[in-house]
């Protein structure tokens, strides 16, 4: 489990940086080499080269064994994972408001049925 | 079991920011929405997982109140949950912190917007901000942690596939 949550971590925080995102971004519309991804940046090779690295150790990005070329791949897989992550957060989330739902439901079915209402009293804690 | 109308939770979390935004519509009146929240009998109703129990020893929603509770599965205490009451404006929103002390650095500040759309309805807004992406990203994925294993172990191989290639 804590092994686990060290490599979600590490893809999530190899993600928290803008210039990962730009390269991943970029390497969504196809696989390209470090020197490429580094064209349009004011960045030096080695900089392009080290954000790669880090993706590459998050699982994110894949280095084929192209000895001249090394293009870059993105690991499109990961990131629908991480799409389930957060429907799967919408989710729970929907199920706790389909539960206050339900009980705003009785809440009025409550009202309607009896003049008394003691929650009146007890829920306005201000 | 709501039948009138099918209401939607939207999730928002910033590229740039580290928050989550959380949108949701009821239908009730204002007052009934901020009553669920504010009234403990009625939190414990809705705010937990159907699975867990929440054992509430506080839940003072007043400006600079507190609250606290303790998260039960099968008996057996799993979580503990609390966070200071920074400002509440009756029927209209509530701010607070939020952390529990199974992982003590993460907090987040809460707010919450009870919207009167009328005609009986209410939007409500939430807004939660921590401090670094990396933490949004973790509260993120903490979803998985009470249902689905499934993804850590498939993530897992995803994962272990990329650094073997």
């Amino acid at each position: 489990m804590v092994e686990q949550n060290d490599r979600l971590s590490r893809a999530f925080a190899a993600l928290a940086d803008p210039t990962r995102r730009d390269l991943v971004a970029r390497l969504a519309a196809g696989d390209a080499t470090v020197s490429e991804l580094a064209a349009p940046y004011e960045v030096s090779l080695q900089a392009v080269s080290k954000h790669i690295k880090v993706l590459e150790d998050a699982g994110l990005v894949r280095r084929s064994r192209d000895a001249q070329r090394r293009p870059a791949h993105l690991e499109a897989e990961v990131f629908d994972l991480m799409t389930k992550w957060i429907e799967r957060y919408r989710q729970q989330a929907e199920e706790r408001y389909q539960r206050l739902d339900a009980l705003l439901d009785r809440m009025s079915e409550d009202d309607t049925e009896t003049a008394t209402d003691t929650d009146q009293e007890r829920g306005a804690a201000g | 079991m709501s039948s009138t109308t099918k209401h939607e939770t939207l999730i928002e979390a910033d590229a740039a920011l580290p928050t989550v935004r959380i949108v949701r519509e009821f239908d009730a009146p204002v007052d009934r929405v901020y009553r669920a929240h504010v009234d403990p009998e009625q939190v414990k109703q809705w705010l937990g997982p159907r699975s867990i129990d929440m054992d509430i020893t506080t839940w003072d929603m007043r400006t600079g109140g507190e609250y606290r509770y303790t998260a039960l599965s099968g008996g057996e205490e799993v979580a503990h949950f609390y966070g200071s009451v920074h400002r509440v404006w009756e029927n209209q929103r509530i701010v607070q912190t939020f952390g529990f002390e199974e992982m003590p650095e993460a907090v987040s500040l809460d707010t919450a917007e009870f919207i009167d759309l009328g005609d009986g309805r209410t939007r409500l807004e939430l807004l939660s901000i921590v401090y670094s992406m990396e933490a949004r990203d973790g509260m993120l994925a903490s979803g998985m942690e009470t249902g689905v294993k499934e993804g850590y172990d498939a993530l897992d191989e995803l994962l272990a596939k990329g650094a073997g290639a």
